[in-house]
């Protein structure tokens, strides 16, 4: 069942869903931002409305800057600002930044202890009918190689919101992952946010453990549900920290199942399952299975298709959760 | 900004920039590795913003109204450490720590490591960016400190060394001031011949810089290029400084190949011969 300490979305299971798209998030924080921190700066790479910078650049037009399709001159110009004691928040594409800018980010940014947020939009293959070009899917297994990076990956607009306001109390480098189409609305805003795994959904004597992040969580939660009416019980455990790893927790629900499942819209190598497997492997070997992009490029397509076709939804995941208890 | 040089705060200059040099030369040998015409090209440059240029405290390196120097191409930096030993950062004695383990003077400039350093480099084509945006913070904070940038010819050939010219253009940012060190060479040889440059004056005027052109080995005409560049409010500034690689140390002078390598102990024996040479020349003048 759904977590009660969470407060979250009691009407999740509906047969229609609330969906928001969690930049909308990232843009409502920003705003926040803006009116209450007035060292923190916004810039974009000629993508200032599809990642929600717009209103801020309204209405704080001196502290926005556009830099044009120019992503690398993006973040360094940022570093410059944050060693002079702003807090910028670069914000593009994925596959961009950090894609395209891994050595500038790792330069200018983490060599450097800027104090930079990146924002990394449309990542996943949820981009959909873009195709394989706009859909980041190694994101995190860039950023996550660098020293002294903190990565969030929220799992609806509300969570995203909350990762934006957190990421400019950290005096370091953040990278925040967001993906591109409405999705469900799984928390509230009573969920209270914590870095740490948090149980989205319980069980008594659970046989296995989801983990999932971004809004393949709702995925989760729907393979859970289902699990359950066919007397199989689980866990659901939301990662929306990547880096820091809450590595206790990861071993501590490991212990209590015995068996793992991870789930990512992003390549498995590297990735939430990579991550996983590393604490396992060193703590608590423990069976795994991944639901991810299996090295492969996705393609175009709407994002409920590709989800199918590329095996991260509820369906997969319950064939993997029944996988891994096999093997426990 | 009162920039005059006097003929005895010249005489002082070159005289630094002379043992800097030396410095540079003991440091290499000691290191091993690293790049000598460079950082001997640019002695000059780097005594006169030092010494001369640079409104800082090297007692008090994070000092928040102090002016930014930032070294784009980071692999000239023992000139940089040289400089900032002798005007009182950290101890001469240091210098020989370069490259070496456990040490505040890494193979390229690492800021957190060393205070003094505004900015981590090494990676060419990313230094403007940085600088223009610690310039647009002043600019936000209403400060009147100066950012300068140095950068190398070579590392022209960079995308995002357009990028950033570009964005310093349409922003107008005149409290930034770019320095490049053209000095005609990189790794595979003269930079002409790698991948023309020229015409480069030409190039930066369109993106709507203000152009200037100044022997990068004299020191005089170094300050005032910099005077004048303080004098231009409507555009940032370059200044296409012509400096000879190696200068100073004959058999270095416009070689391509001292690039990237050290001296041995007989070379840098020779060169510390002809350095000391030409101090006794300036002091004599």
């Amino acid at each position: 069942m759904l977590n009660p300490n969470f407060k979250l979305n009691e009407k999740l299971f509906e047969e229609v869903v609330e969906t928001r798209a969690v930049r909308d998030g990232f843009g409502q924080a920003l705003l926040e931002l803006g009116e209450t921190n007035p060292n923190v700066v916004v810039l974009t790479a000629d993508l200032s409305e599809s990642t929600r910078c717009e209103q801020f650049a309204q209405k704080f037009p001196e502290r926005f800057f556009e830099v044009g399709v120019a992503e690398q001159n993006m973040v360094a110009i940022a570093a410059g600002l944050a060693v002079s004691g702003k807090i910028p928040f670069a914000s593009s594409y994925a596959v961009f930044s950090p894609g395209k800018n891994l050595e500038t980010i790792r330069t200018t940014i983490a060599c450097n202890g800027a104090n930079v947020k990146i924002a990394g939009h449309h990542a996943g293959i949820l981009t959909g009918p873009d195709g394989a070009t706009h859909q980041a899917t190694e994101d995190i297994a860039i950023m996550r190689t660098l020293p002294g990076m903190t990565i969030f990956s929220p799992c609806d607009v509300i969570e995203a919101k909350k990762v934006t306001l957190e990421a400019a109390k950290i005096d370091g480098p953040v990278y925040l992952r967001f993906s591109r189409a409405a999705t469900p609305i799984i928390t509230t805003n009573e969920t209270p946010f914590d870095k740490n795994i948090q149980t989205f959904w319980e069980a008594e004597s659970p046989k296995a453990v989801i983990f999932a992040t971004g809004y393949l969580v709702y995925y989760a939660l729907l393979a859970a549900k289902q699990l359950k009416e066919s007397g199989t019980q689980v866990l659901v455990a939301n990662v929306s920290t990547l880096k820091p790893v809450d590595e206790e927790t990861i071993v501590k629900l490991a212990q209590q199942t015995g068996a793992v499942v991870t789930v990512e819209d992003h390549q498995i190598a590297g990735g939430l399952g990579g991550l996983i497997a590393e604490v396992l492997a060193k703590k608590l070997p423990t069976p795994i299975e991944f639901v991810g992009l299996k090295d492969t490029f996705a393609e175009s397509g709407q994002p409920e298709e590709l989800i199918k076709k590329y095996q991260l939804d509820d369906k997969a995941i319950t064939n993997a959760v029944k996988r891994v208890i096999l093997r426990s | 900004m009162n920039l005059e040089l006097p003929e005895d705060k010249l005489k002082d200059l070159e005289l630094k920039a002379n043992q800097a040099r030396q410095l540079v030369i003991e440091m290499l040998l000691e290191a091993g590795s690293g790049h000598s015409a460079g950082s001997l090209g640019m002695a000059d440059i780097f005594t006169a913003f030092y010494f001369h240029i640079l409104k800082h405290d090297p007692k008090d390196p994070n000092w928040v109204d102090r002016d930014r120097l930032i070294l784009s191409n980071g692999h000239i930096c023992p000139i940089r450490y040289a400089l900032m030993a002798m005007s009182g950062y950290f101890p001469i004695n240091e210098l020989k720590t370069l490259r070496k383990i456990d040490s505040r003077l890494q193979g390229h400039p690492y800021r957190t490591l060393l205070p003094g350093l505004e900015t981590t480099s090494g990676p060419l084509g990313e230094g403007i960016s940085q600088a223009i945006g610690i310039a647009l913070a002043a600019k936000l904070d209403r400060k009147n400190y100066h950012t300068y940038v140095i950068a190398s010819d070579g590392e022209m050939e960079e995308g995002n060394t357009w990028e950033a010219l570009m964005f310093a253009g349409k922003n107008r940012l005149n409290n930034l001031t770019l320095i490049i060190d053209r000095n005609n060479i990189q790794i595979d040889g003269f930079t002409e011949e790698v991948m023309p440059l020229e015409p480069l004056k030409n190039k930066i005027e369109a993106f709507n810089w203000h152009v200037l052109e100044v022997d990068g080995n004299n020191i005089s005409a170094f300050v005032d290029a910099i005077r004048n560049a303080h004098a231009v409010f409507e555009k940032p500034t370059v200044i296409i400084a012509n400096t000879i690689p190696g200068m100073g140390v004959s058999f270095m002078e416009n070689k391509v190949d001292w690039h990237g390598k050290v001296p041995s102990s007989e070379q840098a024996k020779k060169a510390m011969i002809e350095l000391k040479t030409l101090q006794g020349r300036i002091n004599k003048n």
